[in-house]
Protein backbone atom coordinates (compact mmCIF):
# COMPACT_ATOMS: atom_id res chain seq x y z
CA UNK A 1 0.00 0.00 0.00
CA UNK A 2 1.44 3.00 -1.11
CA UNK A 3 1.89 5.92 1.88
CA UNK A 4 0.81 9.43 1.54
CA UNK A 5 2.23 12.39 3.40
CA UNK A 6 -1.03 13.20 5.26
CA UNK A 7 -0.29 9.66 7.21
CA UNK A 8 2.50 11.29 9.05
CA UNK A 9 0.52 14.21 10.16
CA UNK A 10 -1.33 13.50 13.04
CA UNK A 11 1.56 11.86 15.41
CA UNK A 12 5.15 11.98 15.54
CA UNK A 13 8.24 9.51 13.73
CA UNK A 14 9.91 7.15 15.56
CA UNK A 15 12.71 9.38 16.90
CA UNK A 16 10.65 11.73 18.68
CA UNK A 17 9.18 8.80 20.36
CA UNK A 18 10.60 10.00 23.37
CA UNK A 19 12.80 6.94 25.07
CA UNK A 20 15.98 5.31 23.81
CA UNK A 21 19.81 5.39 25.32
CA UNK A 22 19.59 9.12 26.75
CA UNK A 23 16.52 9.89 26.19
CA UNK A 24 16.31 12.51 29.08
CA UNK A 25 19.30 14.63 27.65
CA UNK A 26 19.26 13.59 23.79
CA UNK A 27 16.64 13.75 21.62
CA UNK A 28 18.05 12.34 18.24
CA UNK A 29 20.80 11.18 16.73
CA UNK A 30 21.07 11.29 12.68
CA UNK A 31 23.81 10.40 10.45
CA UNK A 32 23.79 11.09 7.10
CA UNK A 33 26.11 10.68 3.93
CA UNK A 34 26.51 12.85 0.83
CA UNK A 35 26.76 10.96 -2.74
CA UNK A 36 26.82 12.10 -6.30
CA UNK A 37 26.42 9.63 -9.08
CA UNK A 38 28.79 9.56 -11.62
CA UNK A 39 28.83 10.70 -15.42
CA UNK A 40 26.56 13.28 -14.04
CA UNK A 41 27.80 17.10 -12.99
CA UNK A 42 27.12 18.20 -9.33
CA UNK A 43 24.27 20.19 -9.17
CA UNK A 44 25.22 23.47 -9.71
CA UNK A 45 26.68 22.31 -13.60
CA UNK A 46 23.50 20.60 -14.04
CA UNK A 47 21.32 21.70 -16.55
CA UNK A 48 17.18 21.34 -16.49
CA UNK A 49 17.23 18.18 -18.34
CA UNK A 50 20.22 16.55 -16.51
CA UNK A 51 18.63 17.65 -13.12
CA UNK A 52 15.10 16.01 -13.99
CA UNK A 53 17.50 12.82 -15.71
CA UNK A 54 18.70 12.49 -12.38
CA UNK A 55 15.98 12.82 -10.46
CA UNK A 56 13.78 9.92 -12.39
CA UNK A 57 17.23 8.03 -12.22
CA UNK A 58 17.80 8.23 -8.46
CA UNK A 59 13.99 7.77 -7.86
CA UNK A 60 14.05 4.94 -10.02
CA UNK A 61 16.40 3.10 -8.01
CA UNK A 62 15.65 4.23 -4.42
CA UNK A 63 11.76 2.55 -5.00
CA UNK A 64 13.42 -0.51 -6.90
CA UNK A 65 15.63 -1.47 -4.04
CA UNK A 66 13.16 -2.16 -1.61
CA UNK A 67 14.83 0.28 1.26
CA UNK A 68 11.59 -0.01 3.53
CA UNK A 69 8.29 -2.33 3.37
CA UNK A 70 6.79 1.47 2.87
CA UNK A 71 7.99 3.95 0.95
CA UNK A 72 6.88 7.47 0.21
CA UNK A 73 8.25 9.74 -2.26
CA UNK A 74 7.74 13.31 -2.64
CA UNK A 75 7.98 15.08 -5.68
CA UNK A 76 9.04 18.71 -4.03
CA UNK A 77 9.31 20.83 -7.19
CA UNK A 78 5.48 20.02 -7.43
CA UNK A 79 4.86 19.95 -3.40
CA UNK A 80 2.55 22.51 -2.28
CA UNK A 81 4.59 24.92 0.08
CA UNK A 82 2.68 23.28 3.43
CA UNK A 83 3.71 20.00 2.38
CA UNK A 84 7.32 21.15 2.17
CA UNK A 85 7.90 23.17 5.35
CA UNK A 86 6.03 19.72 7.11
CA UNK A 87 8.59 17.80 5.74
CA UNK A 88 11.42 20.09 7.18
CA UNK A 89 9.50 20.14 10.39
CA UNK A 90 9.82 16.94 10.82
CA UNK A 91 13.55 16.70 10.34
CA UNK A 92 13.33 14.67 6.89
CA UNK A 93 14.32 17.43 4.30
CA UNK A 94 16.86 20.68 4.71
CA UNK A 95 15.45 24.03 4.78
CA UNK A 96 16.94 24.89 1.61
CA UNK A 97 16.07 22.04 0.03
CA UNK A 98 12.56 22.51 0.56
CA UNK A 99 13.12 26.09 -0.53
CA UNK A 100 15.37 25.78 -3.93
CA UNK A 101 14.08 25.01 -7.50
CA UNK A 102 14.12 22.41 -9.86
CA UNK A 103 13.61 18.36 -10.07
CA UNK A 104 14.44 17.41 -6.60
CA UNK A 105 12.44 15.19 -4.02
CA UNK A 106 12.71 12.76 -0.83
CA UNK A 107 12.22 9.32 -0.09
CA UNK A 108 11.15 8.74 3.21
CA UNK A 109 11.14 4.66 4.47
CA UNK A 110 11.19 2.90 8.02
CA UNK A 111 8.35 4.54 10.00
CA UNK A 112 10.57 7.90 9.06
CA UNK A 113 13.93 6.82 10.64
CA UNK A 114 15.00 7.04 6.99
CA UNK A 115 15.18 9.82 4.52
CA UNK A 116 17.11 10.22 0.90
CA UNK A 117 16.73 13.62 -0.26
CA UNK A 118 17.90 13.86 -4.32
CA UNK A 119 19.07 16.88 -6.36
CA UNK A 120 19.94 18.97 -3.02
CA UNK A 121 23.39 20.11 -2.01
CA UNK A 122 24.70 16.76 -3.55
CA UNK A 123 22.87 13.94 -5.85
CA UNK A 124 21.90 12.23 -3.10
CA UNK A 125 21.73 12.81 0.97
CA UNK A 126 20.95 9.88 2.78
CA UNK A 127 20.29 10.35 6.25
CA UNK A 128 19.08 8.40 9.21
CA UNK A 129 17.48 9.80 12.46
CA UNK A 130 16.84 7.69 15.42
CA UNK A 131 15.61 8.80 19.21
CA UNK A 132 18.39 8.76 21.66
CA UNK A 133 21.77 8.33 21.66
CA UNK A 134 21.96 5.66 18.98
CA UNK A 135 24.82 6.40 17.16
CA UNK A 136 25.92 3.10 16.13
CA UNK A 137 22.69 1.50 15.12
CA UNK A 138 22.17 4.44 13.18
CA UNK A 139 25.24 3.80 11.40
CA UNK A 140 24.75 0.08 10.77
CA UNK A 141 21.55 1.35 9.26
CA UNK A 142 22.35 3.80 6.76
CA UNK A 143 25.57 1.90 5.83
CA UNK A 144 23.38 -1.30 4.56
CA UNK A 145 21.33 1.04 2.99
CA UNK A 146 24.15 2.89 0.96
CA UNK A 147 25.12 -0.45 -0.09
CA UNK A 148 21.93 -1.44 -1.79
CA UNK A 149 21.86 1.80 -3.58
CA UNK A 150 25.51 1.47 -4.51
CA UNK A 151 24.80 -1.84 -6.01
CA UNK A 152 22.72 -0.05 -8.41
CA UNK A 153 24.53 3.43 -9.33
CA UNK A 154 27.77 4.16 -9.65
CA UNK A 155 29.27 6.92 -7.08
CA UNK A 156 31.09 9.16 -7.70
CA UNK A 157 34.72 8.43 -6.18
CA UNK A 158 38.35 9.61 -6.36
CA UNK A 159 41.39 7.08 -4.72
CA UNK A 160 42.42 10.54 -2.70
CA UNK A 161 39.43 12.50 -2.38
CA UNK A 162 36.85 9.51 -1.17
CA UNK A 163 33.39 9.99 -2.02
CA UNK A 164 33.69 13.12 -3.84
CA UNK A 165 30.79 15.98 -3.09
CA UNK A 166 30.16 19.74 -4.45
CA UNK A 167 31.51 21.11 -1.61
CA UNK A 168 35.03 20.47 -0.44
CA UNK A 169 34.15 20.65 3.50
CA UNK A 170 32.07 17.05 2.78
CA UNK A 171 34.37 15.05 0.76
CA UNK A 172 36.19 11.37 2.21
CA UNK A 173 33.27 9.84 3.89
CA UNK A 174 30.82 12.50 3.57
CA UNK A 175 29.61 11.70 6.43
CA UNK A 176 28.33 14.14 9.20
CA UNK A 177 26.72 12.89 12.85
CA UNK A 178 24.93 14.76 14.59
CA UNK A 179 23.31 14.33 17.80
CA UNK A 180 20.09 16.70 18.84
CA UNK A 181 20.89 17.53 23.37
CA UNK A 182 18.01 19.51 25.20
CA UNK A 183 20.18 21.22 27.65
CA UNK A 184 17.51 22.78 29.31
CA UNK A 185 19.49 23.19 33.32
CA UNK A 186 22.90 24.08 31.56
CA UNK A 187 20.58 27.56 30.10
CA UNK A 188 18.95 27.99 33.49
CA UNK A 189 22.19 27.85 35.59
CA UNK A 190 24.19 29.83 32.62
CA UNK A 191 26.73 27.35 32.01
CA UNK A 192 25.68 26.76 28.60
CA UNK A 193 29.20 27.80 27.23
CA UNK A 194 30.78 25.07 29.27
CA UNK A 195 29.33 23.13 25.63
CA UNK A 196 30.67 25.92 23.58
CA UNK A 197 33.83 25.72 24.56
CA UNK A 198 34.32 21.53 24.53
CA UNK A 199 32.47 21.23 21.50
CA UNK A 200 34.74 23.93 19.71
CA UNK A 201 38.17 22.37 21.32
CA UNK A 202 36.66 19.26 19.45
CA UNK A 203 36.33 21.16 16.06
CA UNK A 204 32.54 20.47 16.73
CA UNK A 205 29.64 22.90 15.52
CA UNK A 206 26.58 23.56 17.33
CA UNK A 207 23.41 24.74 15.71
CA UNK A 208 20.19 25.22 16.47
CA UNK A 209 16.60 23.22 15.96
CA UNK A 210 17.11 23.29 12.33
CA UNK A 211 20.38 22.83 11.59
CA UNK A 212 22.59 25.35 9.69
CA UNK A 213 22.10 28.57 10.74
CA UNK A 214 19.07 28.68 12.95
CA UNK A 215 18.70 29.50 16.61
CA UNK A 216 18.85 27.41 19.65
CA UNK A 217 14.90 27.45 20.50
CA UNK A 218 13.49 25.96 23.14
CA UNK A 219 17.03 24.92 24.38
CA UNK A 220 17.65 22.35 21.56
CA UNK A 221 21.41 22.46 20.59
CA UNK A 222 22.46 19.97 17.02
CA UNK A 223 25.96 19.22 17.62
CA UNK A 224 28.03 17.82 14.62
CA UNK A 225 31.51 17.25 13.26
CA UNK A 226 33.02 19.47 10.69
CA UNK A 227 35.85 17.01 9.36
CA UNK A 228 34.69 14.48 6.99
CA UNK A 229 38.22 13.08 5.12
CA UNK A 230 41.35 11.53 7.19
CA UNK A 231 39.33 9.36 9.83
CA UNK A 232 36.49 6.60 8.69
CA UNK A 233 33.34 6.80 9.54
CA UNK A 234 33.29 4.64 12.70
CA UNK A 235 36.41 6.30 13.76
CA UNK A 236 34.12 9.82 13.98
CA UNK A 237 31.41 8.18 15.35
CA UNK A 238 33.66 6.78 18.16
CA UNK A 239 35.02 9.73 18.95
CA UNK A 240 31.49 11.35 19.22
CA UNK A 241 30.34 8.83 20.95
CA UNK A 242 32.92 8.39 23.53
CA UNK A 243 34.48 12.11 23.58
CA UNK A 244 32.29 14.75 23.14
CA UNK A 245 28.79 13.30 24.14
CA UNK A 246 28.94 11.74 27.28
CA UNK A 247 30.99 14.83 28.39
CA UNK A 248 28.11 17.20 27.63
CA UNK A 249 25.47 14.81 29.27
CA UNK A 250 27.43 14.90 32.42
CA UNK A 251 27.73 18.32 32.68
CA UNK A 252 23.73 18.66 32.07
CA UNK A 253 22.95 15.95 34.76
CA UNK A 254 25.27 17.71 36.84
CA UNK A 255 23.49 21.39 36.36
CA UNK A 256 20.11 19.43 36.98
CA UNK A 257 21.00 18.06 40.13
CA UNK A 258 21.60 21.17 41.30
CA UNK A 259 18.70 22.75 40.46
CA UNK A 260 16.60 19.82 41.95
CA UNK A 261 18.23 20.06 45.13
CA UNK A 262 19.57 23.50 45.93
CA UNK A 263 17.32 25.72 43.55
CA UNK A 264 14.18 23.45 44.51
CA UNK A 265 11.87 26.70 44.31
CA UNK A 266 13.25 28.08 41.67
CA UNK A 267 12.92 25.24 39.44
CA UNK A 268 9.67 24.46 40.75
CA UNK A 269 8.54 27.55 40.05
CA UNK A 270 9.54 27.60 36.24
CA UNK A 271 8.14 24.49 35.53
CA UNK A 272 4.73 25.01 36.73
CA UNK A 273 4.39 28.25 35.52
CA UNK A 274 4.88 26.93 32.28
CA UNK A 275 2.41 24.04 32.39
CA UNK A 276 -0.10 27.33 33.92
CA UNK A 277 0.77 29.06 31.05
CA UNK A 278 0.60 26.05 28.15
CA UNK A 279 -3.02 24.91 29.93
CA UNK A 280 -4.48 28.19 29.93
CA UNK A 281 -3.32 30.09 27.71
CA UNK A 282 -5.64 31.37 24.23
CA UNK A 283 -2.83 32.55 22.08
CA UNK A 284 0.63 31.30 21.73
CA UNK A 285 3.56 31.90 19.42
CA UNK A 286 5.20 28.66 18.08
CA UNK A 287 8.29 30.74 19.99
CA UNK A 288 7.22 30.75 23.63
CA UNK A 289 5.62 27.13 23.21
CA UNK A 290 9.06 25.58 22.32
CA UNK A 291 10.68 27.53 25.75
CA UNK A 292 7.56 26.74 27.88
CA UNK A 293 7.92 23.20 26.55
CA UNK A 294 11.58 22.90 27.40
CA UNK A 295 10.95 23.80 30.94
CA UNK A 296 8.18 21.20 31.23
CA UNK A 297 10.04 18.63 29.61
CA UNK A 298 12.83 19.67 32.14
CA UNK A 299 10.14 19.09 35.22
CA UNK A 300 8.97 15.76 33.91
CA UNK A 301 12.51 14.77 33.54
CA UNK A 302 13.19 15.15 37.20
CA UNK A 303 9.88 14.03 38.13
CA UNK A 304 8.65 17.12 39.56
CA UNK A 305 5.41 17.11 37.47
CA UNK A 306 4.27 13.30 37.49
CA UNK A 307 0.90 13.31 35.27
CA UNK A 308 2.29 14.48 32.21
CA UNK A 309 4.27 11.58 29.93
CA UNK A 310 7.43 12.69 28.08
CA UNK A 311 5.95 11.30 24.72
CA UNK A 312 3.29 13.63 24.87
CA UNK A 313 5.63 17.03 25.11
CA UNK A 314 7.77 15.43 22.87
CA UNK A 315 5.00 15.64 20.37
CA UNK A 316 4.07 18.77 21.08
CA UNK A 317 6.84 20.21 20.23
CA UNK A 318 6.62 19.10 16.55
CA UNK A 319 2.73 19.65 16.26
CA UNK A 320 2.17 22.70 16.99
CA UNK A 321 4.79 24.36 14.25
CA UNK A 322 3.05 25.86 12.00
CA UNK A 323 2.72 23.41 9.00
CA UNK A 324 1.76 20.58 11.28
CA UNK A 325 -0.97 22.93 12.46
CA UNK A 326 -2.33 23.53 9.75
CA UNK A 327 -2.48 19.92 8.17
CA UNK A 328 -4.02 19.34 11.35
CA UNK A 329 -7.04 22.06 10.85
CA UNK A 330 -7.03 20.90 7.00
CA UNK A 331 -6.57 24.96 5.99
CA UNK A 332 -4.14 28.07 6.20
CA UNK A 333 -4.11 29.57 9.38
CA UNK A 334 -2.49 33.12 9.54
CA UNK A 335 -1.77 35.38 12.76
CA UNK A 336 -3.68 35.18 15.24
CA UNK A 337 -5.47 32.20 13.92
CA UNK A 338 -2.52 30.17 14.07
CA UNK A 339 -1.92 30.84 17.81
CA UNK A 340 -5.41 30.31 19.06
CA UNK A 341 -5.25 26.98 17.23
CA UNK A 342 -1.72 26.42 18.60
CA UNK A 343 -3.16 27.60 21.93
CA UNK A 344 -6.44 25.04 21.53
CA UNK A 345 -4.30 21.98 20.79
CA UNK A 346 -2.01 22.49 23.61
CA UNK A 347 -4.98 22.92 26.26
CA UNK A 348 -6.97 19.67 24.96
CA UNK A 349 -3.50 17.08 25.25
CA UNK A 350 -2.25 18.80 28.49
CA UNK A 351 -5.82 19.39 29.98
CA UNK A 352 -7.00 15.98 28.52
CA UNK A 353 -4.79 13.70 31.14
CA UNK B 1 22.02 34.81 19.92
CA UNK B 2 24.82 35.41 22.30
CA UNK B 3 27.13 33.32 23.18
CA UNK B 4 26.48 30.78 20.22
CA UNK B 5 28.25 30.67 16.99
CA UNK B 6 27.66 29.28 13.72
CA UNK B 7 30.63 28.65 11.30
CA UNK B 8 29.22 28.03 7.45
CA UNK B 9 31.22 25.88 5.85
CA UNK B 10 31.16 28.04 2.77
CA UNK B 11 32.29 30.66 5.70
CA UNK B 12 35.61 28.07 6.22
CA UNK B 13 36.30 27.67 2.61
CA UNK B 14 35.84 31.52 1.26
CA UNK B 15 37.69 33.98 3.91
CA UNK B 16 37.98 37.00 2.46
CA UNK B 17 40.40 39.47 3.01
CA UNK B 18 39.45 41.98 6.19
CA UNK B 19 40.80 44.62 3.89
CA UNK B 20 39.62 44.55 0.26
CA UNK B 21 38.05 41.50 -1.11
CA UNK B 22 40.88 39.58 -2.17
CA UNK B 23 40.81 35.68 -0.78
CA UNK B 24 42.60 35.95 2.48
CA UNK B 25 45.53 34.19 2.74
CA UNK B 26 47.30 34.71 5.78
CA UNK B 27 45.54 34.14 9.17
CA UNK B 28 47.13 36.11 11.91
CA UNK B 29 45.77 35.49 15.67
CA UNK B 30 46.83 38.45 18.19
CA UNK B 31 46.71 38.08 22.01
CA UNK B 32 46.03 42.30 22.56
CA UNK B 33 45.17 43.13 26.28
CA UNK B 34 44.05 39.24 27.14
CA UNK B 35 41.41 39.31 23.87
CA UNK B 36 41.90 36.81 21.08
CA UNK B 37 42.04 38.89 17.90
CA UNK B 38 42.19 37.02 14.26
CA UNK B 39 42.86 38.54 11.23
CA UNK B 40 42.51 37.23 7.48
CA UNK B 41 44.29 39.07 4.86
CA UNK B 42 45.82 38.72 1.81
CA UNK B 43 49.10 38.78 0.94
CA UNK B 44 49.27 42.36 -0.35
CA UNK B 45 47.72 43.95 2.73
CA UNK B 46 49.64 41.72 4.88
CA UNK B 47 52.84 43.16 3.70
CA UNK B 48 51.29 46.89 3.67
CA UNK B 49 49.18 46.81 6.97
CA UNK B 50 51.34 44.43 9.29
CA UNK B 51 54.57 44.62 7.37
CA UNK B 52 54.51 40.82 7.36
CA UNK B 53 57.05 39.55 4.82
CA UNK B 54 55.29 36.27 3.18
CA UNK B 55 55.75 32.88 3.43
CA UNK B 56 59.59 33.37 4.33
CA UNK B 57 58.85 31.49 7.91
CA UNK B 58 57.80 27.90 6.78
CA UNK B 59 58.18 25.42 9.70
CA UNK B 60 60.83 22.59 8.93
CA UNK B 61 58.50 20.14 9.17
CA UNK B 62 56.15 21.61 6.81
CA UNK B 63 58.80 21.65 4.41
CA UNK B 64 59.80 18.27 4.66
CA UNK B 65 55.96 17.21 4.66
CA UNK B 66 55.87 18.71 1.31
CA UNK B 67 58.92 17.50 0.32
CA UNK B 68 57.41 13.42 1.06
CA UNK B 69 54.32 14.18 -0.59
CA UNK B 70 55.58 16.04 -3.54
CA UNK B 71 57.68 13.08 -4.06
CA UNK B 72 55.00 10.50 -3.38
CA UNK B 73 52.60 11.28 -6.18
CA UNK B 74 50.40 12.72 -4.42
CA UNK B 75 50.30 16.13 -6.07
CA UNK B 76 49.80 17.04 -9.51
CA UNK B 77 51.21 20.45 -11.02
CA UNK B 78 48.44 22.62 -12.03
CA UNK B 79 47.60 26.17 -13.64
CA UNK B 80 45.52 28.10 -11.76
CA UNK B 81 44.15 30.21 -14.31
CA UNK B 82 42.64 26.99 -15.31
CA UNK B 83 39.19 25.99 -16.52
CA UNK B 84 37.96 22.38 -16.12
CA UNK B 85 37.31 21.09 -19.96
CA UNK B 86 34.28 19.39 -18.65
CA UNK B 87 31.97 21.81 -16.66
CA UNK B 88 34.15 24.78 -17.12
CA UNK B 89 34.78 25.52 -13.96
CA UNK B 90 37.17 28.00 -12.96
CA UNK B 91 38.91 28.30 -9.48
CA UNK B 92 37.52 31.63 -8.86
CA UNK B 93 34.21 31.20 -9.63
CA UNK B 94 34.94 27.74 -6.92
CA UNK B 95 36.37 29.96 -4.54
CA UNK B 96 33.09 32.42 -4.68
CA UNK B 97 30.07 29.97 -4.76
CA UNK B 98 32.31 27.68 -2.10
CA UNK B 99 30.60 24.75 -4.60
CA UNK B 100 32.61 22.68 -7.47
CA UNK B 101 30.61 22.15 -10.63
CA UNK B 102 32.18 18.21 -10.92
CA UNK B 103 34.00 15.41 -10.18
CA UNK B 104 36.97 16.32 -12.30
CA UNK B 105 37.31 19.76 -10.78
CA UNK B 106 39.23 17.80 -8.18
CA UNK B 107 41.48 16.94 -10.38
CA UNK B 108 42.12 20.21 -12.33
CA UNK B 109 42.52 22.37 -9.00
CA UNK B 110 43.79 19.19 -6.52
CA UNK B 111 46.45 21.27 -6.32
CA UNK B 112 45.10 24.05 -5.16
CA UNK B 113 42.46 23.16 -3.25
CA UNK B 114 45.29 20.98 -0.99
CA UNK B 115 45.48 23.67 1.85
CA UNK B 116 42.11 24.55 1.63
CA UNK B 117 41.35 21.15 2.51
CA UNK B 118 43.80 20.50 5.21
CA UNK B 119 42.70 23.56 6.80
CA UNK B 120 38.76 22.55 6.63
CA UNK B 121 39.66 18.64 7.69
CA UNK B 122 42.24 19.49 10.73
CA UNK B 123 45.10 18.65 8.31
CA UNK B 124 44.12 15.62 6.63
CA UNK B 125 44.57 15.18 2.79
CA UNK B 126 43.44 11.58 2.08
CA UNK B 127 40.64 9.43 2.25
CA UNK B 128 40.61 6.67 5.01
CA UNK B 129 37.45 4.99 4.96
CA UNK B 130 34.42 3.35 3.35
CA UNK B 131 35.20 2.50 -0.24
CA UNK B 132 32.34 1.86 -2.57
CA UNK B 133 32.65 -1.51 -4.25
CA UNK B 134 31.89 -0.99 -7.96
CA UNK B 135 34.39 1.59 -8.69
CA UNK B 136 32.17 4.58 -9.97
CA UNK B 137 34.11 5.42 -12.66
CA UNK B 138 37.73 5.56 -11.19
CA UNK B 139 38.99 2.71 -13.40
CA UNK B 140 40.99 1.77 -9.75
CA UNK B 141 40.05 -1.72 -8.71
CA UNK B 142 38.89 -1.71 -5.04
CA UNK B 143 41.54 -3.71 -3.69
CA UNK B 144 44.39 -1.64 -4.70
CA UNK B 145 42.40 1.61 -3.37
CA UNK B 146 42.24 0.61 0.07
CA UNK B 147 45.52 -0.33 0.31
CA UNK B 148 46.92 2.70 -0.89
CA UNK B 149 44.18 4.88 1.47
CA UNK B 150 45.97 2.84 4.37
CA UNK B 151 50.06 3.31 3.28
CA UNK B 152 48.84 7.13 2.39
CA UNK B 153 46.99 7.38 6.16
CA UNK B 154 50.90 5.64 7.39
CA UNK B 155 52.60 8.27 5.75
CA UNK B 156 50.40 11.17 7.15
CA UNK B 157 51.26 9.30 10.71
CA UNK B 158 54.68 9.18 10.18
CA UNK B 159 55.10 12.26 8.76
CA UNK B 160 53.29 13.61 11.76
CA UNK B 161 55.67 11.60 14.01
CA UNK B 162 58.56 13.57 12.04
CA UNK B 163 59.82 9.19 11.42
CA UNK B 164 60.80 10.38 7.80
CA UNK B 165 63.14 6.96 7.98
CA UNK B 166 59.72 5.55 7.43
CA UNK B 167 58.05 7.93 5.92
CA UNK B 168 60.27 7.36 2.66
CA UNK B 169 60.09 3.33 2.80
CA UNK B 170 56.33 4.12 2.97
CA UNK B 171 56.38 6.77 0.11
CA UNK B 172 58.36 4.16 -2.42
CA UNK B 173 55.64 1.30 -1.40
CA UNK B 174 52.75 3.79 -2.29
CA UNK B 175 54.80 4.01 -5.77
CA UNK B 176 54.97 0.55 -6.20
CA UNK B 177 51.29 0.44 -5.68
CA UNK B 178 50.62 2.97 -7.81
CA UNK B 179 52.22 1.19 -10.75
Amino acid sequence: MPMKLSDLTSHAGEWLRGSGPMSEVVISSRIRLARNVAGYPFLAKCSRGQRTTLEHKIRDTILGANISPQTLYVDLENAPDTDRQLLVERHLISKPHAAAEGARGVAIGENETISIMINEEDHLRIQVLRSGLQLEEAWDQINKLDDLLEAKLDYSFHPRFGYLTACPTNIGTGIRVSVMLHLPALKITGEIEKVFRAAKDMRLAVRGLYGEGTEATGDFYQISNQTTLGKSEEEFISDFKHLVIPKIIDYEHQARRILAKERTVGLDDKVYRALGVLRCARLISSEETLNLLSHLRLGVNLERIKEIELRTINELFLLTQPAHLQKLHGKKLDGDARKQARADYIRSRLNGQ
Amino acid sequence: MAGLWFTTRRARLMLKCDNCNKPATVHLTEIRNGKKIEKHLCEQCAAQNEGLPVKSHTPINELLTNFVMAHSGLQKETTAGQACELCSMTWSEFRQGGLFGCANDYTVFEKDLTPLLQRAHEGATHHVGKVPTRRGGTGVPMKKTVDLSKLRKELQRAVEAEDYEKAAKVRDQIKIAEG
